[in-house]
C-alpha cells in the first residue's frame, strides 16, 4: 500500500502536469491488465477485440446501459470508500463482503416492516443498513484493539458466518423467508422505503447521489478533521500515534465501525434502489472484494476511488453483454481485477515496462503490522 | 456415545484437518522466513484445481490403460508444481518488488478464484470431465487391528501418512538443521542474518516457493482423497483457517497440527451431527464438558512434569477440571429435548472457533519478529 507521503499534509489540488504524472501509472496498469486478459480470452477460443467491444457496448451503448453502469458504480463507490478509509487507518478490512450483506439485511428488516411516510422510513432504512454493516465490522475491530486478533482473518471468518446465517434465515424454516415465496428471498420493502428515482421511468436511483455526497464527506472527514488526522496517523505509524497521546485502540474500533457502516450503506442501497426491492440468495456477492481492489486502484483517496469504481462499474455492467455476444464467461472480470490490483500495487513492473521514472518519496503503510502478535 | 462413535468422529476429523495442516505448514515456511502468505487460500484452490485437471486429463490421455493411482500421483505432482509457480509470483511481488505482502496475497486469491471459475465455466461444464476417484485406504498390517487405536492411527489414505511424516520431519528440520536455523534467523532479524553471510532474499524465495508445494498438496488432498472432483470455491476459507491454526500452534509444526486437528474436529462434528441420529444438545454439551476436563487435566499433568512455573494457579486448575466433569456427568443424567440445530449453524463452528482462538491465544505466542517487512540491503 503506497501513496505519496509528502502529499499527506499539503494542499489536495494538483496542477494538470501533476495529475498527468499521477494518472500515467494506473492507466498503463489497467491497459496492461486488459492486454494480459486478452491473451486468456484468446487462448479459450474467443476474440478479445469483439469481447471488449461488447463490453463497451454493454456499459455505454445506450442510455439504459449507461444507467446500469452508474447503478453498479454507486455501491462499489460507497463500499470502496469504506475499504479506503480502513486502509488509511492501517487496517485491511477484507470483511466488506459480509458487512454489505449485513447492511442489506438490516435495511430489509426495517424497510419491509415500518409503515411510515418516506421522510421517516427512508432515513430509518438507510441507517439500519449502516448499523448492520457497522456492527459486523466493529466486532473484528474490537477484537483487534483489545486482543490483537488480526483483522484479515477475523473479518474473513465474519464473511463466512454472515453468509451461513443469511442462508439459514432465507431457508425453508428461516425467519426472513417470504411466506409465499418459492425461491429463498425476503419480503419486499414498503413503497416508502424505496429510494426515489433520479430520472423518472428509468432504473437510475438516488444511490448515485448519496455516493457522490459521500465522496465529499469522506474527503472532509479524512483530511479536514481531527478524527481523520488521527485515523491517518495510526495508519502511518501506530507507535508514533500512541506516543503522541492518541487513543490508538479507540481509533481502530472507530475506523472499522465507519468502514463497515459505509459497506452496510452500500448493501442497503442495493436493496432499496432496484426491483424487486428485497434480498434473495446469492445477492450482492463479489462487491466486497471488488471494493478492495477499487480502493487500492484509487490510491485510497476519495476522488481516486470515485474514478476506479466507475471503471469497475463499467466492467461489471458490460460483462453481461460480453458473455452473451462473445461467449466469454463473466469470471474474466475477476481475473481482470486481480491483474489490475497486481499491476497497480506493484507499479514498479509498469514503470519498468514503460520506462517511467519514480518521483517523490514513497511512504508505505504496512498492513501486516501486528501479525505476529505483541504490541509494537 | 460409544467407542465406534468416537473412532468415526476422530478419523473424520483427521481427514477434515489434513488440508489445514498442509496449509499451515505452507504458512510456517513463509512466516518463519519473514513473508506473510495470505494467498494460501488461492494456492490451495489452484492446487485442488490442478490436481483434478491433471489427473483427469492424464487418465483420459492414457485411455485408462494405467492404474488410476498413477493418474492420481500425476495430479498430485501437477498440483505441487502449479502452486509452486503461484508461490513464486507471491515471492517475486513481495520480495523483489516489495509490495505489501497482504496485498500480494490478495492478488493471488483474486486471480485463483478468477482463473479456476473461468476454466470451470469454459471447460469443465462443457466437457463433463470426470474424476479418477481417490487414493485407497492403506491399512498398516497388524497395527491397524489394535482395537480403537488401530483405526484411529493406522488406517488412512496415503497422503494422511505423508502429512504426519511431514510434520515430524519439519519439526526436526526447522529447529535442528542449518536450513531451519537460517530460515528462522532471516525471519527474526534479517540484518543480523545478512551480516553472518546468509542471503536473506534467497532464503525467503526458497521457503515461500517450497511452501507453495505444501499448499498445493493441501488443495490436492481435498480432490484426491475426498470428493474426487473440482468444485468452484471448494476451499471455502480453509486457507485462512490454516493461518489461524499456524498462529494458534505458536508457529511450530506440531502446534499447527494440534490446532488444525481442533478445527478439523469441529468441522467433523458439524458433519456428523447432520446425519440426524444423535441428540444435538447432548453431544454439544458433552463436548464442552470433555474439552474443559481435558484442558484441566492437561494443566495438572504439565504442573507435575514441567520444571517451569505453571501459568495457572491451583485454584483455577481445580475449578476448570471440576466444572468440566460436572458438565460431563450432568449431560449424561439429564434427558435433553431433541432440538435440531440447523445445518448452517453447525457449519459455522470452525469459523467461530477460529475467531475465538485468535482473540484468546495470539498474545500467548509471538511470531517471527520481522514477518511482513521487506528486507532492504544497506
Amino acid at each position: 500500500m503506497q501513496y505519496n507521503h509528502e502529499r499527506m499534509n499539503k494542499k489536495p489540488f494538483l496542477s494538470i502536469k501533476e495529475i498527468m504524472a499521477a494518472l500515467a501509472v494506473p492507466i498503463l496498469a489497467i491497459f496492461t491488465a486488459f492486454l494480459v486478459a486478452s491473451v486468456i480470452i484468446f487462448l479459450s477460443g474467443s476474440n478479445p477485440l469483439s469481447a471488449y467491444s461488447a463490453m463497451l457496448a454493454g456499459a455505454f451503448g445506450d442510455l439504459d446501459s449507461l444507467i446500469e453502469t452508474l447503478n453498479k458504480t454507486s455501491p462499489l463507490l460507497i463500499a470502496g470508500l469504506g475499504a479506503a478509509l480502513a486502509f488509511r487507518g492501517g487496517l485491511f478490512n477484507i470483511g466488506i463482503e459480509g458487512q454489505i450483506m449485513m447492511g442489506s439485511i438490516g435495511a430489509v428488516l426495517v424497510g419491509s416492516t415500518i409503515k411510515a411516510p418516506a421522510v421517516i422510513s427512508l432515513p430509518l432504512t438507510l441507517s439500519a443498513g449502516v448499523l448492520g454493516g457497522a456492527i459486523w465490522a466493529t466486532i473484528p475491530g474490537f477484537l483487534k484493539a483489545r486482543f490483537e486478533a488480526h483483522e484479515v482473518i477475523t473479518t474473513i471468518m465474519a464473511n463466512y458466518i454472515a453468509a451461513r446465517v443469511i442462508t439459514w434465515s432465507l431457508g425453508a424454516e428461516g425467519p426472513l423467508r417470504k411466506a409465499t415465496g418459492v425461491v429463498p428471498e425476503t419480503n419486499s420493502l414498503q413503497v416508502n422505503a424505496r429510494l426515489p428515482l433520479l430520472i423518472a421511468d428509468s432504473r437510475l436511483h438516488a444511490g448515485l447521489l448519496i455516493a457522490i455526497i459521500l465522496v465529499v464527506v469522506i474527503y472532509i472527514l479524512l483530511f479536514r478533521t481531527a478524527l481523520g488526522f488521527e485515523i491517518r496517523s495510526v495508519g502511518m505509524n501506530l507507535s508514533a500515534a500512541r506516543y503522541a497521546g492518541m487513543k490508538v485502540e479507540r481509533n481502530i474500533v472507530l475506523t472499522m465501525a465507519i468502514s463497515g457502516g459505509l459497506a452496510g450503506l452500500a448493501g442497503a442501497i442495493q436493496v432499496m434502489g432496484l426491483p424487486p426491492y428485497n434480498y434473495s440468495a446469492g445477492f450482492n456477492t463479489g462487491y466486497g472484494f471488488d471494493s478492495i481492489a477499487v480502493a487500492v486502484l484509487g490510491a485510497t483517496t476519495p476522488i481516486g476511488v470515485a474514478f476506479s469504481s466507475l471503471l469497475f462499474g463499467f466492467m461489471s455492467a458490460g460483462a453481461r453483454l460480453m458473455q452473451l455476444r462473445a461467449k466469454v464467461p463473466i469470471e474474466i472480470i475477476s481475473i481482470l481485477q486481480g491483474l489490475i490490483l497486481m499491476f497497480v500495487a506493484a507499479n514498479q513492473i509498469i514503470r519498468g515496462i514503460y520506462h517511467i521514472q519514480t518521483k517523490g518519496k514513497q511512504e508505505t503503510v504496512n498492513l501486516g503490522h501486528g501479525w505476529a502478535g505483541g504490541k509494537e | 456415545m460409544d467407542a465406534t462413535f468416537f473412532v468415526g468422529l476422530i478419523t473424520l476429523a483427521v481427514l477434515k484437518s489434513a488440508p489445514l495442516v498442509f496449509g499451515a505448514l505452507c504458512g510456517l515456511l513463509g512466516e518463519r522466513s519473514g513473508v506473510i502468505n495470505i494467498g494460501i487460500e488461492g494456492m490451495m484452490l489452484l492446487g485442488a484445481f490442478f490436481a483434478f485437471l491433471a489427473s483427469a486429463l492424464f487418465n483420459q490421455w492414457t485411455g485408462g490403460a494405467l492404474s488410476p493411482e498413477i493418474s492420481l500421483i500425476v495430479g498430485l505432482v501437477c498440483a505441487m508444481v502449479g502452486s509452486m509457480l503461484v508461490a513464486a509470483l507471491h515471492a517475486v511481488l513481495s520480495i523483489h518488488y516489495k509490495i505489501d505482502q497482504v496485498i500480494s496475497g490478495t492478488v493471488i486469491n483474486l486471480l485463483a478464484v478468477g482463473i479456476t471459475n473461468y476454466v470451470a465455466n469454459v471447460y469443465f461444464d462443457n466437457t463433463h470431465l470426470s474424476g479418477v476417484g481417490v487414493f485407497p485406504i492403506i491399512k498398516i498390517p497388524f497395527l491397524s487391528e489394535i482395537p480403537i487405536l488401530g483405526p484411529i492411527l493406522f488406517s488412512y489414505q496415503p497422503m494422511i501418512y505423508l502429512m504426519f511424516l511431514l510434520v515430524a520431519f519439519l519439526q526436526y528440520a526447522v529447529f535442528h538443521t542449518p536450513w531451519g536455523l537460517r530460515m528462522r534467523s532471516v525471519g527474526e532479524h534479517p540484518r543480523a542474518a545478512d551480516t553472518n553471510g546468509i542471503n536473506v532474499n534467497r532464503t525467503r524465495y526458497l521457503n515461500v516457493i517450497l511452501g507453495g508445494a505444501l499448499a498445493g498438496m493441501g488443495g490436492a488432498i481435498m480432490v484426491l482423497e475426498n470428493v474426487a472432483r473440482f468444485q468452484k470455491l471448494m476451499t471455502a476459507g480453509r486457507g485462512f483457517i490454516a493461518l489461524a491454526a499456524l498462529i494458534f500452534g505458536g508457529w511450530t509444526p506440531i502446534g499447527a497440527l494440534s490446532a488444525a486437528l481442533l478445527f478439523g474436529f469441529s468441522e467433523a462434528l458439524g458433519v456428523r451431527l447432520q446425519f440426524g441420529d444423535l441428540n444435538h444438545l447432548y453431544i454439544l454439551i458433552s463436548m464442552v464438558g470433555i474439552a474443559l476436563t481435558g484442558i484441566g487435566l492437561f494443566w495438572i499433568i504439565r504442573k507435575f512434569t514441567s520444571r517451569k512455573k505453571s501459568a495457572h494457579s491451583n485454584r483455577s486448575i481445580i475449578i476448570m477440571t471440576l466444572i468440566g466433569s460436572f458438565i460431563l456427568i450432568g449431560a449424561n443424567l439429564i434427558v435433553f429435548p431433541d432440538i435440531r440445530i440447523p445445518i448452517e449453524f453447525l457449519g459455522i463452528l470452525p469459523y467461530v472457533i477460529t475467531i475465538l482462538v485468535l482473540a484468546g491465544f495470539v498474545r500467548r505466542a509471538k511470531g517471527p519478529a520481522a514477518v511482513g517487512k521487506p528486507y532492504e540491503k544497506q
